[in-house]
């Protein structure tokens, strides 16, 4: 299970490497996927599977365990598509591609050494491993003000980072277990006055990073100021460790305190969804429309976790699949988009679709499946999170389900809004009458995240089969 | 008497040894052979610290006055490996004409220093604690000193020299008040009889001053940032690392040892030190121009965060200390390097002017980079294994405020450690500094810098093995 080796062993100037290492890694999620499912059909029952532990730090019970279930295979599975789109996406990357290539695998060994470990240490240190090739990436490759976003991003979620590790460490000591793995400490108990301190600092700490109200502002100045593949893999991949991380620590191993604080940070990540999708609706650039809508998505993520029941916590995880997936096109598109009109600004274009085709479509596709519509990813996701959320039969929850819900109207809002401005009527500047359409590696890596969409949009139940199962462990530690 | 005991003192002979060899070599030697003073006095440096590299069982010599335990072993193996790695930084240096006539007594001073920091750290007596103090600080003085002609190096060299006084006086007034209550200075004799009386505390107090100024804690980190300034590059780190190791190494044993009684009387004023210390000196840093301002207020800072450690006052707390030292020891003496060897062939030492350093010189950007990785704890870089350690040694002992508190302090450093890569890797600069080509030791200084922040933090064998001997303690 070193996933991490076979990403750095792509570690090479050329682009090939780059694009075989990627493929090599979307086979070997996908054969893993497989062999999970083969395994589990199989009668295999054990919470985590494929796990190995070495002892690495014996006088802090740190060791570098690894494992997976049905939610880690699911995030690898989106991970190495968007690795892969990723490095097609930036296939022209200039200057320094040697350079660019290394941080965007070091960012990616992060991403996937975050999903896979079980131990908190491990976990936590992936996590910080990915935050800090973001700073360079977006320093260095990004357009616009992106000293500033990338120094915004890079401190905020060090910011969360420190809440995190505080929570950690208090976990790790107030429960006292003799190991810092997850799947140890799930079986101890931490009192709760504890959990009244650690849950709410491990969720905030998560929540940085998934965009929670009122620690989202990182999210649209980084975003906006990213390049293209960076911004796909940060909305795409980075925005879901927050809510896998808040689902696999906060939750699992807190579930007293989730109990009792949930409602609190409800209502915060409920501000998310309504308020990210507002924000989006008032913005001009079309990096800056996208980043708000990650951010309401996100929220709508973290959101379906603290509903606490099987059925919308499958959704949160099919969600984050699915707003992956679909946020890592609409970044890609608005990339090369801007890489022929060099402006995103959605008042300076009108009437692509007559000269851009193929990536005209693609765009309404993306649009569609942000806005929920059947046979699409996004429908799905939301689906189930909001059955699973008015599974609650209290006003409280009911109420604010309702406001949520209200963000799929604004959100085809803007969606179409932008849809109409910048593909059809007449075209507004001169120069883009002679724009052509996408190449080939643009293509495949836009025909991937769309084939994706659609496979998980018509047929969702082995995957969120996968999905539920894996929760039920979390389920049965609530219920405690 | 036995003298023959004597003889146990295994490392300070040798280290005397070499010392004595090289000024003798120094004076003696005919012109031709002066040329190789500098590989000699490297190579014989090399084998002292191969030769004390392995711990031995702990013994005592002159009735407890020299105590060994097996872990002064390791912390004087950290200090003689930063020595090295100083003493390779400076070859270039030394090898320039005004500089070759002085090279003896800089070797000399250096290595008078190292040996005041081992009587130091194998104390078992106040008598013998101070002795050791003052042998490394008074030789220091020369040090910064060293460029005369340069007014502020003069000026760095007074004020370290008057400030250090100043504070070994109130140090030894405290050792005084200490054998006032206790009427011996034996530390095993001491330590029963400390149980925090409102004289004891006074006299902990003075004490502990003259340690804290060695470390540099706020308040009494005043001349840090003039001296490091002022002093020559290659001093600076030698100061800013190898002296303050050796300081709380010694305050951790002393704290333990000779303080355990009172430890509820010293925590709060630890407690206090290390949040004023990490905050202030982080607000400082954002601030300065000059590099080594810069990291002379980043290294308060450090400074702070080692206090962690020593306030859970566990095993866990000095194996997660020595492990610090020897963590902030590479990245701290790799980004000095760097500086110095630009700071030599260009005569820059301004934030703005390593603008665009990556065009020119991509592979010192690359080890300042690392190395700043590494102060501000970023993984996979050795610095975030350490921090972790210490942070966990101080949560262990439920001090989660003072985690909190210096962790946030984090997110500062890391601003103004990014400021300097931004300046770097980011910014453009249509004079960016030259290429520099720096001298076969200088490199193998860097390599060795690299390697140890790169690996010591994934390799857990040396937490490990510092981790089982700390408990001897």
């Amino acid at each position: 299970m070193m996933m991490g080796l076979y990403v750095s062993k792509s570690r090479k100037q050329i682009q090939f490497v780059m694009a075989s290492g990627a493929t090599l890694l979307m086979i070997l999620s996908g054969l893993l996927t497989y062999m999970y499912l083969t395994d589990r059909a199989a009668g295999n029952v054990a919470e985590m599977l494929y796990t190995a532990d070495t002892v690495w730090y014996a006088p802090f019970n740190i060791h570098y365990s690894v494992g997976v279930d049905g939610i880690s295979i699911a995030m690898l599975l989106l991970t190495s598509i968007i690795v892969f789109t990723g490095v097609f996406a930036s296939w022209k990357i200039d200057p320094l591609p040697k350079e660019f290539f290394l941080w965007y695998s070091l960012l990616s060994i992060g991403v996937y050494g975050f999903f896979i470990s079980t131990d908190l240490f491990t976990m936590f240190m992936y996590y910080e491993i990915a935050l800090i090739p973001m700073y360079l990436l977006i320093g260095v490759w990004g357009s616009g003000r992106k000293e500033y976003g990338a120094m915004k991003l890079t401190l905020m979620l060090m910011g969360g980072s420190a809440l995190l590790l505080v929570g950690i460490l208090g976990i790790y000591y107030m429960s006292g277990a003799t190991s810092m793995n997850l799947l140890e400490i799930a079986k101890t108990h931490i009192p709760y006055e504890a959990q009244k301190y650690l849950f709410p600092l491990t969720f905030m700490g998560f929540g940085v990073l998934g965009a929670l109200f009122p620690f989202h502002t990182w999210s649209p100045d980084g975003h906006a100021s990213a390049p293209t593949a960076v911004s796909m893999l940060h909305a795409g991949v980075l925005m879901k460790l927050g809510g896998y991380g808040a689902f696999r620590v906060a939750i699992y191993l807190m579930p007293e305190a989730a109990h009792e604080m949930a409602w609190f940070f409800l209502i915060l990540t409920g501000i998310s969804v309504v308020y990210g999708a507002f924000a989006a609706i008032h913005q001009t650039d079309l990096k800056y429309i996208n980043a708000y809508s990650s951010v309401s998505h996100c929220g709508l993520v973290l959101f379906a976790i603290l509903m606490l029941n099987q059925t919308a916590m499958t959704g949160a995880i099919l969600q984050m699949l699915s707003h992956g997936l679909m946020t890592a096109l609409f970044f890609a598109l608005i990339g090369m988009i801007y890489g022929r009109t060099h402006t995103r600004l959605i008042t300076e274009m009108g009437g692509l679709m007559k000269v851009l085709p193929f990536l005209g479509v693609s765009y309404v596709i993306a649009g569609l499946a942000s806005l929920g519509l059947p046979s699409l990813s996004g429908f799905v996701a939301e689906m189930t999170i909001f059955i699973g959320s008015f599974q609650h039969t209290d006003l409280f929850h009911r109420v604010l389900t309702i406001v949520a819900t209200t963000s799929i109207v604004i959100t085809a809002v803007y969606i179409l809004r932008v849809v109409g401005k910048i593909l059809f009527g007449a075209i507004q500047d001169e120069h883009h009458k002679h724009l052509t359409d996408a190449t080939w590696f643009e293509r495949i890596s836009v025909i991937t995240l769309i084939a994706a969409i659609f496979a998980i949009g018509s047929a969702p139940f082995w995957i969120s089969n996968m999905i539920s199962d894996s929760v039920l462990p979390v389920i049965s530690q609530l219920a405690k | 008497m036995d003298y023959s005991s004597f003889l146990q003192m295994k490392e300070e002979f040798s280290l005397l040894a070499v010392m004595v060899f090289l000024l003798v070599y120094d004076i003696f030697a005919s012109e031709k052979a002066l040329k190789y003073f500098q590989p000699i006095a490297l190579v014989l440096f090399t084998i002292h610290t191969i030769l004390n590299c392995v711990p031995r069982g702990a013994f005592e010599v002159d009735g407890g006055m020299f105590q060994y335990v097996p872990m002064q072993t390791y912390v004087k193996s950290i200090l003689n490996v930063g020595t090295l790695i100083v003493l390779l930084q400076a070859h270039k240096f030394l090898n320039e004409d005004a500089n070759r006539i002085k090279r003896g007594e800089f070797y000399f001073l250096t290595l008078s220093t190292l040996l005041g920091m081992y009587f130091m750290i194998s104390a078992g007596n106040f008598l013998m604690f101070f002795i050791g103090l003052e042998t490394a600080s008074i030789p220091m003085a020369t040090l910064v000193a060293f460029d005369k002609y340069n007014h502020k190096s003069a000026e760095a060299g007074a004020k370290y020299i008057l400030s250090a006084v100043f504070a070994s006086s109130i140090s030894i007034f405290g050792i005084s008040l200490i054998y006032g209550s206790t009427g011996t200075l034996y530390f095993n004799e001491i330590a029963p009889l400390f149980t925090g009386t409102p004289l004891q505390i006074m006299a902990f107090v003075f004490f502990a001053v003259g340690l804290f100024f060695k470390i540099s804690l706020v308040p009494f980190h005043l001349w840090t940032p003039d001296v490091y300034e002022g002093a020559q590059t290659n001093i600076t780190s030698y100061l800013s690392v190898i002296s303050k190791g050796a300081a709380v190494f010694v305050l951790f044993t002393l704290l333990v040892k000779v303080f355990a009684n009172m430890i509820s009387d010293w925590q709060p004023i630890l407690y206090g030190l290390s949040i004023v210390s990490i905050t202030v000196a982080n607000v400082f840093a954002i601030r300065q121009k000059n590099l080594k301002r810069f990291l002379a207020f980043s290294s308060i800072s450090q400074a702070g965060y080692i206090l962690l450690a020593i306030i859970s006052g566990t095993a866990m707390g000095m194996a997660s200390l020595v492990y610090y030292v020897l963590v902030y020891m590479f990245s701290n003496l790799a980004a000095f390097g760097v500086i110095s060897v630009i700071e030599q062939s260009s005569k820059k030492v301004s934030i703005t002017d390593y603008n665009g350093l990556y065009q020119t010189n991509p592979k010192l950007s690359f080890v300042m980079m690392i190395a700043l990785f590494s102060l501000a704890g970023i993984p996979p870089f050795a610095g975030f294994f350490s921090k972790f350690f210490v942070f966990s040694a101080a949560a262990q002992q439920g001090f989660y405020v003072l985690v909190f508190i210096a962790l946030l302090n984090t997110i500062i450093s890391l601003f103004y450690y990014l400021l300097v890569i931004k300046a770097m890797y980011l910014n453009v600069n249509e004079d960016p500094i030259q290429k520099v080509e720096s001298d076969v030791p200088a490199r193998i200084s860097f390599v060795i810098c690299t390697i140890g922040i790169l690996f010591i933090g994934l390799i857990s064998t040396f937490y490990n093995q510092i981790a089982v001997l700390s408990f001897g303690i």
